[in-house]
């Protein structure tokens, strides 16, 4: 694995939805390491930890970063100006598995939706299912329906797309897709697995709070399911990806 | 002349003062990823302990003005594994490599420690003040007649320098110190983690799983100067001085109040080049100030 902390130059920070941000940070040298799935580590001043973002896109020179604002890190993280540069460790952990000839359905849910994109971009003919609490909430449509013919969406209040949870709309077209990539909070990932269980391979995406983001101190503690048994796998190294049957949703 | 940054304690060099704090940093192989361990005076490996522990359910860890809490519960592979797959790669990166050892009973440690003695280690770090497993760590750690057997105990297995690691928790440092010194501790390191806990307004749920974690980062750190300033005028032998260095100024400082080398640990997590750049700060105001070694600034607080 390889990775490195530098300075990366803002170039973008625009509210795309009620309190998410999108923001496009560029650095020559780690850009181009980053594959779908993995995740940066970003540094914001006057605060001890750094803040994991999931790479939502990624080009030679650019990163492309989606983070909706939650506490003390991410507001300040907003605030930052177009033209400063931005500390970040990247990229780190292990991202989706994606075979050539399979196709793919990429359920994404809210904040979990942003590394989706990358991922969908080096599939062929993915189907892209998300969903979202309410009409005020929805990011990255447009994206998708560039990488995309067949992209549903759903909401939890039937304010925008279908009414309903992205399970009912992935349960109707299991039967089109060789495997499943997820990202969301868990409850939802715990629902797309079981909906997979049997049927399709599933992966999803974790997430837990973070101190060193490389697999140093063991804070990123997931219980998961190994070949050896149960076992304590960090999340920032082991994942974020899982197999989706590695993984205990109720621990 | 370039000031000279290595110190020696026990007979075991060290090429400059800074040892990354057990915990912090594996077993290394991460932080290898972005510079030459030889850059570092020493690791404390990540608390190892007689059999292989799964450590606590998440969240372990928890953010505050200046610092984490963390409340790991010692996960690691065991003494054997670490010895096994670990320690010979450590040991060919040119840096001094402690292992920080803790356990459940008396009998663990000294089984470690016997184990240990038979192994490349440098030194043997003993851990009782581990604020984050239910039995042993840190209730070996807060009197002086447990610390004393203890140590006295361990001493008795072990071959190589051993160095003990202090709780902050507890009434009077000092007399903790001194206890250890006369049973037999080679180094003293301190502080560990001061007990803390935080609480989200919202769920009412204490961030972390474990409801209590261990404090550290710069808010500790003047405690933790305190403390070391105390027990440098208490014992004679040499501490290992930590909590919340992040900057070169701070190490100076710690090492003024009578540290004769340093541990560095959570500012690992905000910027893992720290190391370096507070050793070239170190050298930097060693230059200006005519200072030739480390040992020069140990102590020379100049107390009103
Ligand atoms: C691998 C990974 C990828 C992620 N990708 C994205 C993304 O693309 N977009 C996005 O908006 N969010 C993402 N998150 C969640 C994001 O990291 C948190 O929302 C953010 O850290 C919260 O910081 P804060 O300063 O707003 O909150 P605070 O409450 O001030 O944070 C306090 C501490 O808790 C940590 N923390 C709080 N919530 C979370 C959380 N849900 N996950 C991990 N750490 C947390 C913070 O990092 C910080 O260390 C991801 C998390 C992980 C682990
Ligand atoms: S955050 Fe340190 S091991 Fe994952």
């Amino acid at each position: 694995m390889k990775y490195d902390t530098k300075d990366f130059k803002l170039l973008k920070n625009e509210e795309i939805a009620k309190g998410i941000f999108d923001w496009t940070v560029e650095n020559s040298e780690l850009c181009k390491l980053a594959k779908a799935g993995q995740f940066v580590n970003i540094k914001v001043p006057s605060r001890t930890l750094r803040r994991p973002i999931s790479i939502c896109d990624a080009c030679e020179n650019t990163l492309r970063l989606v983070f909706q604002v939650k506490g003390e890190g991410t507001k300040l993280m907003s605030q930052m100006p177009v033209g400063s540069y931005v500390e970040i460790l990247a990229p780190l952990g292990n991202g989706f598995k994606l075979e050539k000839g399979k196709r793919y359905c990429f359920v994404g849910g809210g904040i979990g939706v942003p590394p989706l994109l990358f991922s969908a971009k080096q599939t062929e003919n993915p189907m892209i299912i998300t969903g979202f609490r309410n009409k005020d909430l929805i990011i990255l449509q447009d994206d998708f329906k560039k990488v995309s013919d067949e992209v549903y969406l759903t909401t939890d209040d039937g304010s925008a797309g279908i009414h309903g949870f992205v399970t009912d709309v992935l349960k109707e077209h299991l039967g089109e897709v060789d495997e499943v990539c997820a990202c969301g909070p868990i409850p939802m990932l715990k629902a797309v697995a079981e909906v997979c269980k049997g049927e399709v391979n599933c992966q999803v995406s974790l997430e837990e709070r973070m101190g060193c983001g490389i697999g140093a101190c063991l804070v990123c503690a997931c219980k998961t399911k190994t070949s050896e048994g149960e076992a304590m796998t960090q999340v920032c190294r082991t994942g974020p990806v899982y197999n989706a049957e590695e993984v205990f949703y109720d621990a | 002349m370039m000031p000279d940054l290595s110190v020696n304690l026990c007979g075991v060099n060290f090429n400059n003062p800074l040892i990354a704090a057990s915990g912090t940093f594996g077993f290394g192989r991460e932080f290898c990823e972005f510079y030459p361990l030889e850059k570092i005076g020493g690791v404390s490996c990540k608390g190892i302990t007689l059999k292989e522990r799964p450590g606590n359910l998440p969240p372990r860890i928890a953010e505050t003005e200046g610092g984490i809490l963390n409340a790991v519960g010692l996960q690691n592979p065991g003494v054997d594994h670490f010895i096994k797959n670990d320690l010979d790669w450590l040991k060919a990166q040119n840096t001094v490599v402690i292992a920080n050892i803790a356990g459940n009973t008396v009998e663990d440690y000294c089984g470690m420690a016997e184990k240990l003695s038979d192994t490349a280690v440098d030194f043997i770090e003993l851990n009782i003040s581990c604020p984050n497993v239910k039995s042993g760590g840190v209730q070996f750690g807060t009197s002086c007649e447990s610390v004393g057997s203890i140590t006295s105990e361990v001493k008795k297995h072990c071959k190589k320098p051993l160095m003990v690691k202090l709780s902050p928790n507890v009434t009077d440092i000092s007399e903790i110190a001194k206890s250890a010194e006369y049973s037999g501790a080679d180094v003293i390191s301190m502080i560990n983690t001061l007990t803390g806990m935080r609480i989200d307004i919202n769920s009412k749920r204490p961030i972390i799983r474990n409801n209590t974690g261990g404090m550290s980062g710069p808010a500790v750190f003047p405690v933790a100067v305190r403390m070391v300033w105390q027990v440098y005028n208490a014992v004679k032998i040499p501490i290992v001085g930590m909590g919340g260095i992040s900057k070169w100024q701070d190490a100076v400082e710690m090492l003024m109040a009578g540290a004769s080398a340093l541990q560095i640990g959570t500012v690992l997590f905000n910027d893992p080049y720290a190391p370096v750049k507070i050793n070239e700060g170190l050298s930097r105001f060693m230059e200006e100030n005519n200072i030739n070694s480390i040992k020069e600034i140990t102590g020379s607080v100049i107390p009103w």
